[in-house]
């Protein structure tokens, strides 16, 4: 118990040492949550506009093939 | 889309080396803090405060080794218009304000029971405060246009203006009388530190350069698959 409040307790220290790695895995750890998550964000909508892009020229594609009913006389 | 052909390949290999760089940066973090915390010894004159040392000094490096590589990429993006070189200097700005950043708080952390105060307006301190607005404005001025191809022309500028900055903090405690202490490891000669302290020091400054890739990589990912998402919309508006 008295190792564990020595390592803790840093020589007096304690106050600025774990603030400053506190600091550090904040910083650190911060950004790589915002950057995996800014990701998938991108990689999402991105997804999704290429579907919609791909169903697009699909329908248009079968459209041709059929051939467009003509509204006009 | 030919524009991207090339990005193409930079995913595929941006993804092999991903699993990698993060593996190393989780495996290298985790060994060198339980080194710094628990197995490395107290400094003869600073106690156990020495052990600021394994995240400042590291962040320090990163801080200006960030610049010089967000320099180096805007140089390649001005001179030879290479696309990827403009995503990475976007992509390291931030990555290189959350070092800078670091390195201020922990070495004030680290002044105020060595030196007595927390802040002091000297070179060393000074020009790392610079190096944070530097990365700080690089962030705001590149998001502050609507053309992001004009908007990494106007960052490009900046970062090379500002690489003026990484030689003053770098040499500050030679040029000038500070109260921060010159480097302790020098690639020249040999460093005035022991072993036991030099290792782990090390190893923590692989540790964030290793954080550096593995985030880097991820950031230009992000503004490819940005990229396509506005290449598309663009071609919905004008199809």
């Amino acid at each position: 118990m008295d190792a564990l409040g020595d390592f803790f307790g840093m020589g007096g220290y304690a106050g600025f040492i774990w603030p400053s790695y506190a600091v550090t895995a904040v910083v650190l750890g911060g950004l790589v949550v915002a950057s995996v998550r800014s990701l998938r964000a991108r990689e999402a909508e991105l997804q999704s506009l290429q579907a919609a892009v791909g169903s697009r020229r699909a329908a248009a594609r079968s459209r041709d093939l059929v051939g467009e009913p003509a509204n006009d006389p | 889309m030919h524009r991207f052909a090339n990005p193409a390949r930079f995913l595929r290999l941006a993804n092999a080396i991903l699993p990698w760089s993060a593996g190393l940066t989780v495996v290298l973090l985790t060994v060198g803090t339980v080194w710094a915390l628990g197995l490395s010894p107290a400094d003869y004159q600073q106690g156990q405060s020495v052990r600021i040392m394994y995240v400042h000094v590291p962040s320090a490096w990163m801080g200006m080794f960030t610049y010089t590589a967000m320099a180096v990429a805007s140089a390649v993006a001005l001179i030879w218009k290479h696309p990827l070189a403009d995503l990475a200097a976007k992509a390291s700005a931030p990555v290189g304000a959350g070092f800078t950043f670091i390195c201020l708080v922990t070495g004030s952390l680290w002044g105020k029971p060595m030196w007595g105060t927390y802040w002091v307006w000297d070179a060393r301190l000074t020009s790392m405060l610079i190096l944070l607005f530097l990365y700080l404005g690089h962030m705001a001025l590149v998001e502050a246009f609507d053309d992001p191809g004009r908007g990494a022309r106007a960052g490009a500028i900046l970062a090379l203006v500002g690489a003026v900055n990484v030689p003053i903090i770098k040499f500050s405690v030679d040029w000038w009388n500070t109260l921060h202490q010159p480097a302790s490891v020098s690639k020249m000669g040999m460093p005035s530190i022991a072993a036991e302290m030099l290792i782990p020091l090390l190893i923590m400054g692989l540790a964030f350069k290793a954080y550096y890739v593995t985030v880097v990589l991820l950031r230009m990912r992000t503004e490819i698959a940005a990229a396509k998402v506005r290449a598309i919309r663009l071609a919905q508006v004008h199809g």
